[in-house]
């Protein structure tokens, strides 16, 4: 049974709700406009984190053939940066 | 097809690397994903040509439901995560078939605090033509949200093929695969979240 629950998925589950926890604290709690922009690229970036998390434990890919994971590993890169550079170019 | 699995479940004491699902479906998920990265990337882009109504407006979102939905998304997951896990172990399947259900029935919570969600905004006068604001959040999360139900339509009929008394390799694959797009649901949302409720 510890086989099916115990396992670094659930670690991840755990961190997961921890860090949507703590983004939406801190996107609820700041002002706007460029008062917010740390807090909206910190929130950005730990969104990136989370869905790095999810591909490697909930999707497997921390298994997975290279290629694969290193697929994965630069959509996180590359949805970062987008995200990040189209947030800031305004 | 899958051909190995990971060594927490069969103790071989070597690692070996496994695709999970089918290998073409991974075409289609990273597919997806770089179409929601366009979509995110246009939402930006509009944004910054207009960005205090796009945070006036979104000051009208309900967050809470925002991140409960979060929330639930990865619990269902999760669930997801430990249906496949007993599945793999021949005497665990019936437990198998009972995550599977409650990841369904926790993942199904989604829909309905959406469709609470659209209902108030709707009512309080906020639609797909209001601004542009509410084109790309109308837009984003009612694709989105066929996901959601095309995932769990997805899990239904998988949970139903592998409840069979034998579960042939091909059958674990799909399932695998029925996973792996449960999760790029989930993933898909942990963007859209913060950025169309939060980022500002």
């Amino acid at each position: 049974m510890s086989a099916v629950f115990l396992t670094r998925a659930s670690a991840a589950w755990l961190l997961l709700a921890a860090l949507t926890l703590s983004s939406w604290v801190l996107g609820t709690s700041q002002g706007s406009g460029d008062g917010h922009a740390v807090a909206s690229l910190t929130i950005i970036c730990v969104a990136a984190f989370k869905i790095r998390l999810v591909g490697l434990y909930f999707m497997e890919l921390r298994d997975a053939p290279g290629v694969l994971r290193w697929i994965f590993e630069g959509y996180c890169v590359v949805l970062t940066t987008l995200l990040g550079v189209m947030y800031l170019v305004h | 097809m899958s051909t190995t699995r990971d060594t927490e479940d069969v103790s071989t004491g070597t690692t070996s690397r496994h695709v999970p699902g089918e290998p073409g479906l991974w075409v289609l998920l990273f597919g997806d994903m770089a179409l929601f990265t366009f979509l995110f990337t246009f939402y930006l882009h509009d944004r910054g040509q207009n960005p205090r109504l796009f945070a006036e407006s979104q000051e009208h979102l309900h967050r809470t439901i925002g991140v409960i939905n979060t929330l639930v998304l990865l619990t269902s997951s999760i669930f997801v995560v430990f249906a496949l896990r007993a599945l793999r172990n021949e005497h665990m399947r019936q437990l198998a078939t009972r995550l599977a259900v409650a990841a369904i029935a926790i993942g199904a919570c989604f829909i309905v605090l959406k469709l609470f969600e659209y209902y108030e905004l709707v009512t309080a006068g906020m639609t797909l033509t209001s601004n542009d604001f509410y084109m790309w959040y109308f837009a984003i999360t009612a694709l989105h949200l066929g996901h959601v139900v095309l995932g769990l339509l997805t899990l239904t009929v998988l949970t139903r093929l592998v409840r069979s008394a034998k579960t042939a390799a091909t059958h674990m694959a799909f399932f695998e695969g029925g996973a792996c797009f449960w999760h790029v649901v989930d993933l898909l949302w942990i963007v859209i979240f913060p950025l169309l409720y939060l980022v500002r």
